[in-house]
């Protein structure tokens, strides 16, 4: 009783009044539990990984070193390629997933025969698990007796060695993790196209447009939202991406699909656990310094008519 | 109005709180009197009528989880006041991980199965492990398998498999077919190897699919380096010699390049699966396969697979006269320092019948001996043993013709190495920059243990 009273006063009495009320409905401890659990589980770690990154430090203690961990994961014989396959794979797979996604959703928002059921094929492989993916692809991918050199052979075509062709193994990677990650990409061009006003459209017709001017000039730019959001989400994914090549390949053979991601993972289970701190460190100042930058300019392009 | 009432709320569930913390207080109160009652209760009645458990922590392969429980069984029909409750945790670099975790946050079992040697001095055993240089039961253990469980002054762990040999495991019926002769020189090895691959046969398995696979022609290649520079893993550990510079230490990497250009390997090299390797040898598609003796205790599992027509022999090195083999010692049981009470005397009573004959009797009965034992008192040798094993005990026999592998002499390991003879062995390295990539390796790893004079 007493709260819808209340309500209905301040709603008279105008928008100083309600911001007050709303501030005290919700007064600032409401945040507390999950303030202490980011806290806690994220900014805490972050926090202290920073500092442990300048440490040479074990299970039991740990000594301080400065930034020795920083020099000598620079000096890390892999790391060149390592930082170059990484790159590769996440501007590759971002760049595939965006024209290929684009490509889909227009197709599928179309007049298309059993339309629900095909976007449903393509956004399946985005509900399976990753190491579960990578481990069905692995042995698809087998050079020898693998489904797909298997079939290739059948049409008298000698298949590559996916995985084990040191030259191919990442590019292998990429194809699989493509083929994982379009669904995604498809249904945010699906929602784009649905919010693309029709008028626009037909306007475009009244005045002639051909259909590739009409994707030109109208789709392409009023679909850049949601191109924006597929690039920088596959991004990051890409150049955090480790579960897919962990399954995969572990970074082989040898070195040859070893991205930032699985080099520290590696020396971390070699007990190396300052040095792989301190490639987290490094790791996350890369994705930081091509995501905030490009997440910026992207956002500026964004047009609307 | 509201405010009064929201006042109220919060008094009632402040006091509920407070209450809440009382009640949890006073219970955890309660159970750590009830905890200490019942110790003082067992150590009263003595430990003999009270019954024991030994939790007890082993890697998943068969072949330990095989010893554990056979060992355990035995002994608890001996000490039946004292059962011992085996759990696994996967094996590699993840199992590594299981065990420094448990021992560093003190929730380790009463007792646990590791490695020897590098693995080792990794857990920092001076810190967690309970040292048993002062108990009786060490004299009866092998000389060559302590400097193995050595840290310090301490002495942590107690052998609880036979040694293994690192060479070359070969098919008989090629052999005959072919009437080769078993290699003590590596030219001899090659021309083998020629002979073999003129006949259609793979002369050489390697199976890149298990990393881990692919370091044997590096690792087994110790005995010959150590005769070439006796003492050379002293001069390793302290930074004075390392694989780039020591022409014998680098000729593992050297064998590996030499093989994968003659094409001496399997087509399927890059992908094939350890098992894969052991099946190509066991049905004689491949004539030779670098592995660890271990290895043979699962080929009659192999359909039409039958051990006794597989050999074993040294990795063969520069001369006939310094042919012999790099030994691996066994993996042993430990006491982490969180075992008290009654535990430790059970664990340690334990031990007692792991480095005894009876001990070694329940391991022959249970999985099969698979070698000599770093029992002294166990000289009695299992008639049934199979070709292979058999073949590596003329080693043993003549004075100096085993070296124990690197990886027991130094703490130094890199862990790149499987990666890096992987691209050796696929050609992607030449074996001198396999043998600088691995130098660097090396590096990182005794800095991270703080040795000297890196």
């Amino acid at each position: 009783m007493a709260v819808i009273g209340t309500a209905s006063k301040t709603k008279a009495s105008g928008k100083s009044l309600q911001s007050r009320h709303v501030s005290k409905a919700y007064p600032g401890w409401f945040y507390a539990p999950a303030a202490i659990i980011y806290g806690v589980l994220f900014l805490l770690p972050t926090l202290l990984s920073f500092f442990f990154s300048l440490t040479r430090w074990t299970l039991f203690d740990w000594e301080f070193i400065g930034f020795d961990n920083f020099l000598q994961f620079f000096s890390e014989p892999f790391l060149i390629q390592g930082t170059f396959n990484t790159l590769f794979f996440a501007f590759f797979t971002s760049g595939t997933k965006v024209v290929l996604g684009m490509l889909l959703a227009i197709w599928l928002s179309g007049p298309v025969f059993a339309k629900g059921y095909l976007r449903a094929v393509i956004f399946f492989p985005v509900l399976v698990s990753t190491v579960g993916v990578g481990i069905t692809f692995k042995e698809l991918m087998q050079p020898q007796d693998g489904v797909i050199n298997a079939s290739l052979s059948f049409f008298g075509i000698e298949g590559p060695g996916w995985l084990a062709d040191p030259g191919m193994a990442l590019f292998s990677v990429a194809i699989v993790d493509v083929w994982r990650g379009v669904g995604i990409a498809t249904v945010i061009y699906l929602a784009g196209l649905a919010a693309i006003p029709q008028e626009y459209t037909e306007a475009a017709l009244m005045d002639g447009a051909t259909k590739l001017k009409k994707f030109r000039h109208i789709t392409l730019p009023l679909l850049f939202p949601a191109t924006s959001t597929v690039i920088i989400l596959s991004l990051i994914g890409g150049l955090r991406s480790f579960d897919l090549i962990w399954a995969m390949t572990k970074g082989g053979p040898g070195f040859a699909s070893d991205v930032l991601a699985s080099i520290i993972f590696k020396q971390y289970q070699a007990g190396f656990y300052g040095l792989s701190t301190a490639g987290n460190v490094v790791l996350f100042i890369v994705v930081t310094a091509i995501v905030y930058p490009l997440n910026r300019w992207l956002n500026k392009r964004e047009v609307d008519y | 109005m509201t405010s009064l009432r929201s006042r109220k709320a919060m008094t009632a569930i402040a006091g509920f709180t407070v209450a809440a913390f009382a009640l949890s207080g006073c219970a955890s109160g309660d159970s750590a009197d009830s905890g200490t009652s019942t110790d003082t209760g067992s150590s009263d009645s003595g430990s003999s009528s009270e019954p024991v458990e030994l939790s007890f922590l082993v890697d998943n392969s068969d072949q330990t989880v095989g010893t554990a429980e056979a060992l355990a069984s035995a002994f608890t029909a001996q000490n039946p006041n004292i059962t011992i409750d085996v759990e696994t945790r996967p094996g590699g670099a993840e199992g590594d991980n299981i065990v420094k975790t448990r021992l560093a946050t003190g929730e380790m079992t009463d007792i646990f199965w590791y490695n020897s040697g590098s693995l080792l001095q990794a857990l920092n055993p001076n810190d967690t492990l309970v040292d048993l240089s002062g108990e009786d039961f060490m004299d009866n253990v092998n000389e060559a398998f302590i400097a193995g469980v050595t840290s310090g002054d301490g002495v942590f762990g107690v052998p609880a498999q036979t040694a293994m040999g690192g060479g070359i495991l070969y098919n008989k019926d090629i052999y005959a077919e072919l009437g080769l002769e078993v290699p003590v020189t590596w030219d001899e090895f090659m021309d083998n190897n020629a002979a073999i691959k003129a006949a259609g046969y793979d002369p050489v398995i390697q199976t890149y699919g298990d990393t881990w696979t692919s370091q044997l022609l590096v690792l087994a290649d110790y005995h010959n380096v150590e005769q070439a520079n006796p003492g050379w893993a002293a001069d390793y550990t302290a930074n004075e010699a390392n694989y780039s510079d020591t022409a014998s230490a680098r000729q593992g990497f050297d064998r590996l390049q030499e093989i994968h250009e003659a094409g001496y390997m399997n087509s399927d090299a890059a992908t094939a699966l350890f098992n894969d390797g052991l099946a190509k040898l066991a049905l004689g598609e491949g004539a030779h396969y670098p592995m660890l003796t271990f290895a043979v205790s699962t080929i009659n599992d192999i359909e039409g697979g039958d051990v006794e027509k597989i050999g074993f022999f040294a990795q063969p090195g520069d001369s006939a006269d310094s042919n012999g083999l790099t030994v691996w010692l066994s993996a042993a049981i430990y006491m982490p320092q969180t075992t008290e009470g009654a535990e430790r005397e059970a664990a340690l009573q334990f031990m007692d019948f792991v480095a005894s004959a009876e001990g070694c009797a329940a391991i022959t009965e249970g999985v099969g001996q698979q070698g000599p034992y770093f029992i002294n008192s166990c000289t009695e040798v299992d008639e049934s043993l199979s070709s292979p094993i058999r073949d590596m005990f003329p080693y043993f026999e003549t004075p100096g013709a085993t070296t124990p592998a690197l990886e027991f002499l130094s703490p130094v390991k890199g862990p790149a190495l499987e990666q890096i003879t992987v691209a050796t062995g696929t050609g992607q390295y030449t074996a001198e920059e396999a043998a600088a990539l691995y130098d660097e390796d090396v590096k990182k790893q005794a800095q991270q243990l703080g040795l000297e004079g890196w």
